[in-house]
């Protein structure tokens, strides 16, 4: 689709032979002279009162760090977006894996020796575990009396009660996910070392004015006496969005005490059982029906897992809620959620933010709805496709095309889907499906007003060299080479002119943090902008800075209180076809082919495009097969990369990637955002062709080899009713 | 107990006095700062602390240092300096293959040994020859195919 001077013909990029030669430094490869070593001290059992922690003599040299260490006027909380996760437990513990205390000290293989020498003894409480443990406050209520961490409501057209009145039929469902583990490649670790009369962090992290904000608090010092310095990052996807802040505040503690650096790199097994999740979900689909069989109305409960502290959730709650009708616009719709308190490991942010688990479940009921009339599932839910100009979800209207019939044209023919759904009968053990989804690209409603206002800088240097300068992170999307992309494209010097380094607080403006698909679309459309002022200039002037703030287009209201008006100006779009078949005696499920079309605007760069598609597409697929993490009293059971089974290069064939061209108005060149877009659907169009290739019903996911054959033997047939 | 072992590490001899059962990937990492070895899994799951062992791609944190003794070992360092390895970095840069990169120093291991061994492999045979890599960020299509451009750019070079 590119053409010479278009910005999507893709660039090499940036920062790929230094990551193929191993020059590139990522946290665990740096050498902090002289630092201390930390590791974690943390609970072991789900919810209880500590009574003692029982400390083995320490060699000197060596200490323990915990809460009483918090200097006068500190506040031992993390300031996330709530704040309510604190630093260090201090008499309660909610969770598996909460943090104590630290020990640190100079040689990792003492300290190795030590930790398993620390005891804590507990009086312990009954847990509750999952969102029904939760719901039915199983052993006593912990948050707000009823265990509802967050609750919201949203609601458009004819009243939902009064429409059910009339409805011919009513059809109630529920549809569930489960747990997701992150595997970024590289492991969360970072360092703080005390510098001047303040402190440096360098962290493998994706939001570092996140942490500077989040952790001064426990020192009751300002957020700028912290500088952070983001390391080379091995991969994030949410997972290093709010989870650095949980190293980086004890580690702050520590420093503060020793005086010394202090670092801390978690092993796998540490990293896996210790983190924050996907959000386990449950949608319960209420959906009235007239004679004909036409949905009148869709009513869902939306119940996430969200732990024992409530952190980021009520924002990840609230996308869950706003995407729940999918790409469909219903005569009415209602909505309800819930951020239920369990005591697991907080859940947070992992690609999508909410919305690929009602997505899911909306493409599964959907599917449902069809086959219980004996209809075509792509048949029936392109009676309902949202259009320009329609009314969303939280009552705001969609501003931009709907290019959904030609991506779904483009997906039709890659997939040959007609033919094979013929050919493919039900049960056969070949099975072809579709799902449709979308992603309101950056904060919701006027957020990026009101909330971030981010800013950004460009500063030309005598040599003709211009650096971009905003805390946007490379964590392998592609950022570091983009935005250097944008700028050089506007002001039409080589790429090789632009400079942009991973960030430092003290020389950047907070340009927002590099989440919620808004770095493209929102702080590259800040970068065209600058660049767009620098360029008259350009060559008159030898040294200069222009500065750009984000400001949100008139017209587009919102009200945070209510959830009602624009909540997303520009949606990514996608359609993804995938087809299975599955062996009849060991119930194994071979990807036989995988075919998407996505919309997220006019492409800033074709192949990272491609390697964001492949990658998310992928990664839906694992969370909807294999990737299995259950929690059993409080305790993660998959613990290590050979337990928790993400996908492999034989595990799919190539995908067949095609892209729409549906330029944005608000972002640079006409993109906007994808990087959360790309996994939303493929898990509902890989459990749409298994279903369909074992005639079976499929309302929970992830469905394992185990749970295929379990399905086979025992399951519901495809079109009956619950 | 330290023992004194001797081997060569990118065409150069080394000696180092050590446990010998410390993991080599350690020894890699610590003793001779070859940080291009990455540490993603620490049980041979993922393949990102790939190296070349007498030219056998093997996972360093699997092997005791001990077993190093006598044998010749090339890191991504050591590779990225020779002509074929120059090649795959080459066609990884502009095949797009590279995200977060942290697999990647293995998955340039991996590329070499499939290529050292068949020189025109087909598709399924570079899945089949990457299988022991994990990549979380690409989905692999990219990899493969610069994988391909790799043996295409190469041609000959890959007979020797
Ligand atoms: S770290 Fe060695 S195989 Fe993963
Ligand atoms: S590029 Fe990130 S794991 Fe492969």
């Amino acid at each position: 689709m590119a053409t010479v001077n278009d910005i999507s013909k893709s660039v090499r990029r940036v920062d790929a032979v230094s990551k193929c030669e191993g020059k590139a430094k990522y946290l665990p490869d740096i050498d902090f002279r002289d630092c201390l070593w930390a590791r974690m001290i943390r609970s072991s059992v789900p919810r209880g009162k500590i009574i003692k922690v029982n400390l083995p003599d320490l060699p000197s040299g060596y200490c323990f760090v915990d809460y009483r260490d918090i200097p006068e006027g500190g506040h031992n909380y993390l300031h996330m977006i709530a704040t309510d996760w604190k630093c260090f437990a201090e008499d309660e513990v909610r969770y598996v894996g909460e943090t104590i205390g630290l020990l640190v000290g100079p040689d990792r293989t003492v300290l190795a020796d030590l930790i398993d020498r620390v005891s804590v003894d507990y009086e312990e409480q009954i847990p509750a575990v999952t969102i029904d443990e939760g719901l039915a406050c199983k052993g006593g209520a912990f948050v707000n009396g009823n265990n509802i961490h967050c609750h919201l409501k949203i609601e458009t057209g004819e009243n939902a009660d009064e429409v059910f009145k009339r409805c011919a039929k009513i059809v109630e469902e529920t549809v569930e996910t489960g747990f997701q583990e992150h595997i970024y490649l590289e492991t969360n670790g970072a360092c703080c070392c005390p510098e001047g009369d303040g402190y440096v962090i360098y962290a493998s992290a994706q939001c570092p004015f996140y942490i500077r904000k989040s952790i001064a608090p426990l020192l009751n010092i300002s957020p700028e006496k912290i500088t952070v310095r983001q390391t080379v990052t091995g991969g994030a996807f949410g997972g290093k969005e709010h989870f650095p802040d949980v190293l980086c505040g004890p580690l702050l503690v520590a420093a503060h005490k020793t005086g010394k650096c202090v670092k801390m790199v978690f092993d796998r097994e540490e990293d896996i059982e210790n983190s924050v999740k996907r959000h386990p979900s449950k949608v319960v689909f209420k959906t009235g029906l007239d004679k004909e069989g036409n949905i009148l109305v869709m009513d869902s409960k939306v119940y996430y897992n969200v732990g024992g502290y409530l952190s980021s959730s009520f924002v990840v709650l609230q996308r869950g809620c706003f995407h729940v009708a999918g790409c469909y616009s219903f005569p009415s719709f209602r909505s309800e959620g819930f951020g239920v308190a369990t005591n697991t490991f907080p859940s947070c942010a992992f690609r999508g933010f909410g919305a690929p688990q009602t997505l899911f479940a909306v493409e599964t009921h959907m599917c449902h709805l069809a086959q219980m009339q004996g209809l075509d599932p792509l048949e029936f839910k392109s009676r309902y496709f949202i259009k320009q100009g329609d009314t969303t979800s939280t009552n705001g209207k969609v501003v931009e095309k709907v290019m959904i019939p030609q991506m779904l044209e483009q997906v039709l023919k890659a997939s040959d889907y007609r033919r094979k759904v013929k050919e493919y009968k039900i049960g056969s053990g070949r099975g072809i499906g579709i799902s449709f989804y979308n992603h309101g690209g950056a904060f919701t409603g006027n957020g990026e007003q009101s909330l971030i206002k981010a800013h950004c800088r460009l500063h030309k240097y005598p040599d003709g060299h211009v650096e971009i300068l905003c805390g946007q992170t490379e964590m392998g999307q592609g950022f570091h080479t983009i935005l250097p992309k944008i700028a050089a494209h506007v002001l039409e010097i080589p790429i090789e002119k632009v400079v942009f380094e991973d960030p430092d607080t003290s020389r950047v403006p907070d340009s927002g943090p590099t989440a919620a698909s808004r770095s493209t679309m929102i702080v590259g459309d800040l970068v065209e902008k600058a660049a767009k002022l620098m360029k008259d200039r350009y060559s008159k002037e030898s040294e200069f800075e222009i500065e750009t703030e984000y400001e949100h287009p008139e017209g587009y209201p919102w009200n945070q209180d209510t959830f009602q008006g624009y909540a997303y100006l520009g949606y990514g779009w996608g359609v993804c076809a995938v087809e299975v078949e599955v062996d009849p005696c060991t119930a194994e499920v071979a990807v036989k082919g995988v075919w998407s079309s996505h919309d997220g605007g006019h492409p800033v760069d074709e192949l990272i495009v491609h390697g964001q598609v492949n990658g998310g597409v992928l990664q839906g697929i694992g969370w909807a097969s294999t990737e299995v993490m259950e929690n059993t009293d409080g305790h993660f059971r998959q613990t290590s990369m050979s337990d928790y089974i993400v996908p492999t290069s034989m595990d799919c064939p190539r995908q067949g990637v095609d892209l729409v061209d549906n330029p944005y108005e608000w972002g640079p060149f006409g993109a906007k955002g994808l990087g959360e877009l790309v996994f939303n659907g493929s898990g509902a169009a890989y459990i749409d062709a298994l279903s369909r290739a074992i005639g079976k019903k499929i309302n929970a996911i992830p469905v394992p080899t185990e749970k295929v054959m379990e399905y086979i033997l025992h399951g519901k047939k495809l079109g009956e009713a619950d | 107990m330290n023992v004194k072992l001797e081997f060569t590490l990118n065409g150069k001899n080394v000696t180092v006095s050590t446990d010998p059962l410390r993991r080599l990937i350690d020894v890699l990492r610590e003793d001779f700062g070859c940080t291009g070895v990455k540490e993603g899994c620490s049980e041979g799951e993922c393949g990102a602390c790939s190296i070349l062992l007498n030219g056998k791609m093997v996972t360093s944190c699997l092997i005791p240092v001990g077993a190093a003794d006598g044998q010749d070992i090339v890191t991504i360092e050591g590779l990225s300096e020779t002509e074929k390895g120059k090649l795959i970095i080459q066609a990884f840069a502009d095949g797009g293959a590279v995200q977060c990169g942290f697999c990647i120093p293995g998955m340039v291991v991996a590329a070499y040994s499939i290529l050292c061994e068949n020189p025109d492999p087909t598709e399924d045979e570079i899945r089949l020859g990457i299988s022991g890599n994990i990549c979380r960020c690409t989905g692999y299509d990219l990899i493969v195919d610069s994988i391909r451009l790799a043996a295409e750019r190469g041609g000959s070079i890959w007979k020797k």
